[in-house]
Parts: structure tokens; C-alpha cells; sequence
């Protein structure tokens, strides 16, 4: 890209050049704790500051929609974010860069597994502080790690294996129901299910329960696609998948005991933040384990040449049906949270906007690879809530950043990488 | 007893009669060749010996095993290696991967392993790695192990074709025209390779080739395929010579 670009925009690839060097010896430990206090500040004086320069609040996301809506409002919300995220990250990240790689050091020095858990521990405490702010960054939040599970589930099929499947929302839509329907009977006061049979109390313990349930729900129904798969690929799979999806809604939607179109309601507030987090990050990390296993790459064996992978004695049959019931499962948890975040489900959510959606996060971020699941996830749900004030606009605009994407980077932002976690947070040396 | 043995092998396509009556034995450790035109149904056969077709008819007996019908991860497990004529390799794979991906049935750490990366898992991996190491060494394209193969040299991708099918840990390779599109170059180190893991590993080999000088300089024993029908059989001095073959290969000599 750099060969092509003219001669006036080498002065800013030197520039970006010059702040990657600037920034290249901070490690990840280094970022996390300057995101912490960067969220930390905006806790104390982001309302203060929003008054200053003249916002009506703090502004819910990066303040993208504040600027949407009143244009008069841009340079109010580009200072908030340079003083509140942009300048205190920067700085902080910089100015403990030498602390944080000796701290990151000496943590991997103690364990991997330690080291990871002060970085996770970091990342809650950041995204813990910055949604104490509203009820709606808690909410998108949420919905973003939700999002991010079914992006990565999503991709061990269409991005590791090379399948192009649409079933997705319907395994969504099996773990929510089945999620559901587990708590609603056992702990809820409903006039569909009838009195609650275990005291409330038990339920947060159980909860867990529940939404492997719901992914199991949803790997029976991934059976019923798997097995065509042995036979077709390509179009024809994502046919059948699409077909799948369809027949899921309307089972759902002809299914009056769970409440039909109207859908289901009254699941209990257990999906809180961290709740959702840790399942997060158990998906993600057994989905990387997987994935980076020779198990696992029997499924990049299998989209590359599966002639070959036979004959290297690949068991073809059985990675296609487990890549097709692990990735189905993960859906199914996925869909038992988003249940529990919304506290209301029906079958409408589940149907071919879902599908449009989850598939440009795919897409988008990159495929076979972790990273650009995370990344195409998290951008598209934020941009989709950040663009929200453009109303139909919104669904130009995304579409089309997709299209640019498809041209310039056909496989998606970052696609063929392996999330190396021990290579993420190692400490970073001074480059010279 | 033979290491493999075909008894009146027969299979169409539909109407076609692709291969037919075909019989084959070959001892542990013995170099065999198989020649014939374009067409004259020799991929075919090794499709159908490594499982990808299943014949209409006849007996395949590996190791004293009958294969016919066994999926072909199976009999690749049992000890069939195979390349391609056209590699197929894995594109998006490293040269490391390739080779480690040949052991997949060897596995025992399974899916929990896969899941959890347990301490098994990780050195289980580390063993099929080190296996792997060995290998491309031995090929010579351990300097390439991280790259993927696209961008290798076509004599590289070859070895790791070849890598990749002895890390199966066959007891016969079969070659599909192991020296197709090489420079002469190639070719002499391509055979000096396939002697070489032919020593090193006492492997049956049976390869397909297009170029009469491989085959008669490798195999002690030459079969000759024309429209699926083997019409000679013998040592390469007797191929060489027979009048059947020169007719397939040249043509009759017409008669003005």
C-alpha cells in the first residue's frame, strides 16, 4: 500500500511511522493501566468537563452519536475525548512503559497463567469503571461480548473451515430458548410454567447450567446441518444452513409454550457484566486453544484441499461435525446470554438481519483468526450503536464499509493471524 | 506374504470402463513403476487404492487386510502414504503444519485435549514437532518450516509433499508423478530423494511417471497401462523392448 500511496502521504505514513516507534516499547500491562486511568478520570471529572465544554452529558460512546445529532457540538466532543481517553492513555502508556514491562516481566517470570489473570483483571477493572457511567454503555457493553462469541464461533466455520454457513441465529435462538426456558421453569413465578421450583437463591449457581444447556440445545440442532456437509459445499451448504435458520424461527414461532411470535419474558437478572465477561473469555479461550491445536487446524486442512486432508489421514467427517457442534454450542451460550441480558426473547430477533449482521462481523474483522473476530465484533457493534441517530442511513454506511473492505482486504481487517497470547503480553523491548 | 495385493480390479464411471482386471502385488521394500499415455487410467488406480473411489469389483489386500470400501483416512492410517499429481498442498498452512497435520490420527490427547490444552496436549505437540523438524530436515526444506507454501520454490513444495506423506509414517509411498514440471535439475535431486527415503525408511514405493528415464533408472518392476488394461509387465530392459509398449508410446508403423 505504501509503494502506491503519493509522494504527499509519505509525510504521514513517516508520522505514523514515528508514534509507532514512540509507542512500540509500552506493552499490553502498559495500555490496560492506561486505559484504567484514563476511565478512572473520566469517573471523577468527565461531568465537569462535559459541562465545560458545553456537552449535555458524558458522552455514551466516544460521543460519535452527540456529533451525529448536533454538528455545532464536533470540536466540544473531539476536546472531551482528547483530554479524557486519548491524551491521559497516551501519556500514562508512555510514562509507565519501563514499570509496566518490568511489572509484565516479572509477572510471566511467576506464570503464564498469573500473568494472564492480572491482564484480565486489568481489562474488567477498565471496562467495569467506564460503564459505571450509564446503564446503556453497561447494556452495549454486554451486548458487544456477546457479540464477540458469536463472531468467533461463527468463524471457526465460515473462517476456519471455509464453510459459508447461515444457521447462526438459529443456533442462537436454540441456546436462548433452551437457556431460558431452564431458568423460567426452575426459578420464576410464571403463568406459562407455573411456580418456581427451586429458591431463588440457588439460581446464580445453576446459572451456568443453564446456558450449557442452551449450547447443547443448539449442537443437536448443528447435527441436522453438519450432516448435509459431508455431501455439499459451497452454495449449497449455505442454502441448507439458511433453510435451517428459517425452520428454527418458525418452530419457535409456532411453539405456543414458549410463547409463540410474542416470544418468552422473565428471565432473571443474572447476566450481569461479569458474568458475561468471564464467559467471554472462556469462549475465547477455548475456541484459541482449539484452533491452534493440529486437531483444530484439521478444519484449515479440510477448507484448503480436502482431498489432501484424507489422505493424510485426516478424519474429515468428524472434524466437519466438530467444528459444526463446537461452533453451534457457542452460539448456544451466546444466545442463552443475550436472553438473560435482555430479559425478553422472541423469534423475530433471530432472522435474517441477525444473520446480516453476525456475517459482516465475520467478514469485516477477518477470517481465521481470533483477532479479527474480537475486531470485527467490537467495531460493528459499536458503529451500529453509534451510528444510530442516522436511522436508515446506518445501514449504508456499514454495508458499504464492508464493501471497501471485501475490495481492499478480501479475506477482512485481520485474517490468517494466530492470537499468541503468550506473544501479546509479553514485555515489549525498546526497538532500536 | 505380499505387503499389497490386487486381485481383478475392476471400476467404471457410469459407462466408462476406467480401469479393468487390473492385479497388482508388490513385496515390503520393492520399487514398482507404473507407465502409460494420457488417460490410460493411472491416477485412477491410485484413487482406488487409497480409497477416494471404491472399485466396482476386485480385492484389495493390505498387509493382509482387505481395504476396498474402508474410508481413506483409514487405509492412509494403515500405512498408504500417497502424493499428488498436483500436490495439493494446503495453501493457507505452513510447511511446520503441513507435516504435523500427517499425524493427526496418531492424536490421543482428543478433543478435551484440543479444548483445554492440557499438559499432554502440549507434549504431544511437542513431540509431532520435533518428528516434523526431523523430516524437513531430512528434505532439506527445514529452512522454509514457517512459510507457507505458496510462496515456496516448486521443488520445495514438492519435498514438502513428500514431508508431508512420510510423516503418515506409510509402509508404501505411492508417487503421482513425483518429477511432473521440473527442471532437470529437479529431477536428478527429486530421485536422489526418493532413493534416499527409500533406504532410509525401507518403504514400498509405487510411483506413476511420466518420464521414461525415472522410472527405468527407480523401479525393478514396470507395468504398462493402456486404457485400463495393463499390457506388459516386467523388469525395465523387458519394457523397453516389448513391441506392445512401443506401439502405445509411438504408434504403429503404418504401412504405406
Amino acid at each position: 500500500m505504501e509503494e502506491t500511496a503519493g509522494k504527499s502521504s509519505t509525510g504521514m505514513v513517516r508520522l505514523g511511522g514515528k508514534a509507532r516507534d514512540w509507542f512500540s516499547n509500552v506493552p499490553l500491562l502498559g495500555w490496560l493501566m492506561g486505559a484504567t486511568i484514563a476511565v478512572a478520570l473520566e469517573h471523577v471529572v468527565g461531568s465537569p468537563l462535559a459541562d465545560l465544554v458545553g456537552l449535555p452529558k458524558i458522552p455514551a460512546i466516544f460521543g460519535v452519536v452527540i456529533m451525529l445529532k448536533k454538528p455545532l457540538l464536533i470540536p466540544s466532543v473531539i476536546v472531551y475525548v482528547l483530554l479524557i481517553y486519548a491524551v491521559p492513555i497516551a501519556v500514562v502508556s508512555r510514562l509507565i512503559a519501563p514499570v509496566a514491562n518490568r511489572l509484565a516481566a516479572k509477572f510471566l517470570s511467576i506464570s503464564m497463567f498469573f500473568s494472564v489473570i492480572i491482564h484480565l483483571d486489568l481489562l474488567y477493572l477498565a471496562l467495569h469503571i467506564w460503564s459505571e457511567i450509564s446503564d446503556y454503555r453497561v447494556l452495549t457493553l454486554k451486548l458487544t461480548l456477546i457479540a464477540i462469541m458469536v463472531t468467533l464461533s461463527l468463524n471457526v466455520i465460515n473462517g476456519y473451515m471455509g464453510e459459508f454457513s447461515c444457521s447462526h441465529p438459529g443456533f442462537m435462538a436454540l441456546g436462548a430458548y433452551g437457556a431460558s426456558v431452564f431458568t423460567v421453569v426452575l426459578f420464576v413465578n410464571d403463568k406459562q410454567f407455573g411456580t418456581a421450583v427451586l429458591p431463588p437463591a440457588l439460581g446464580p449457581f445453576l446459572f451456568p447450567i443453564g446456558l450449557i444447556l442452551g449450547g447443547l440445545v443448539a449442537a443437536v440442532g448443528a447435527i441436522l446441518v453438519a450432516i448435509p456437509s459431508f455431501r455439499t459445499r459451497g452454495d449449497y451448504l449455505a442454502i441448507i444452513s439458511l433453510a435451517f435458520m428459517f425452520i428454527v424461527k418458525s418452530l419457535i414461532e409456532n411453539l405456543e409454550v414458549v410463547g409463540g411470535p410474542r416470544g418468552l419474558s422473565k428471565q432473571p437478572d443474572w447476566a450481569n457484566l461479569p458474568t458475561v465477561f468471564t464467559w467471554t473469555v472462556v469462549c475465547l479461550w477455548i475456541i484459541n486453544n482449539f484452533v491452534r491445536s493440529t486437531i483444530g487446524k484439521a478444519l484449515n486442512s479440510v477448507r484448503d484441499d480436502e482431498m489432501a486432508a484424507d489422505a493424510m489421514t485426516v478424519n474429515t467427517r468428524r472434524t466437519k461435525m466438530t467444528a459444526f457442534l463446537f461452533a453451534a454450542f457457542w452460539a448456544g451460550v451466546a444466545g442463552g446470554l443475550f436472553a438473560h441480558v435482555l430479559r425478553y426473547v422472541n423469534p423475530g430477533t433471530f432472522g435474517i438481519q441477525k444473520l446480516a449482521e453476525v456475517l459482516a462481523m465475520v467478514y469485516f474483522g477477518g477470517l481465521n483468526s481470533v483477532y479479527g473476530a474480537v475486531v470485527g465484533a467490537v467495531s460493528i457493534s459499536l458503529l451500529g450503536e453509534a451510528l444510530r441517530p442516522l436511522e436508515i442511513f446506518k445501514w449504508i454506511i456499514i454495508p458499504l464499509l464492508l464493501i471497501l473492505v471485501m475490495i481492499y482486504r478480501p479475506t477482512g481487517l485481520i485474517a490468517f493471524k494466530e492470537f499468541n497470547v503468550r506473544e501479546l503480553i509479553r514485555p515489549k523491548k525498546k526497538t532500536e | 506374504m505380499p505387503l499389497l495385493q490386487i486381485q481383478k480390479m475392476t471400476h467404471e464411471f457410469g459407462g466408462l470402463r476406467a480401469v479393468h482386471n487390473y492385479d497388482l502385488m508388490i513385496e515390503s521394500g520393492q520399487i514398482r513403476g507404473l507407465i502409460g499415455p494420457n488417460g490410460a487410467g493411472k491416477t485412477t488406480i491410485f484413487n482406488l487404492i487409497t480409497g477416494i473411489y471404491t472399485p466396482t469389483a476386485g480385492k484389495i489386500i493390505f498387509d493382509g487386510k482387505q481395504i476396498n470400501g474402508l474410508p481413506p483416512h483409514e487405509i492412509a492410517s494403515l500405512g498408504l502414504g500417497r502424493t499428488f499429481q498436483n500436490m495439493r498442498l494446503w495453501r493457507h498452512m505452513t510447511v511446520l503444519e503441513h507435516v504435523k497435520m500427517a499425524r493427526y490420527s496418531k492424536i490421543t490427547y482428543g478433543l478435551m485435549g484440543a479444548f483445554f490444552g492440557t499438559p499432554r496436549r502440549h507434549r504431544e505437540e511437542s513431540e509431532i514437532e520435533e518428528r516434523a523438524h526431523g523430516l524437513l530436515e531430512m528434505l532439506g526444506v527445514s529452512q522454509f518450516e514457517n512459510h507457507i507454501v505458496p510462496n515456496l520454490p516448486y521443488g520445495a513444495q514438492r519435498r514438502v509433499e513428500m514431508a508431508r506423506a512420510l510423516a503418515t509414517e506409510p509402509k508404501i509411498l505411492f508417487l503421482d508423478e513425483p518429477t511432473a514440471g521440473m527442471n532437470p535439475e529437479e529431477l536428478v535431486q527429486m530421485m536422489r530423494i526418493i532413493r534416499k527415503v527409500h533406504a532410509e525408511f525401507g518403504l514400498a514405493i509405487f510411483l506413476i511417471e511420466h518420464r521414461l528415464k525415472v522410472v527405468m533408472e527407480l523401479c525393478e518392476m514396470i507395468q504398462t497401462l493402456v486404457f485400463g488394461e495393463v499390457i506388459a509387465e516386467g523388469t525395465p530392459e523387458e519394457i523397453q523392448n516389448n513391441p506392445a509398449v512401443i506401439d502405445a508410446y509411438l504408434g504403429k508403423e503404418k504401412v504405406a
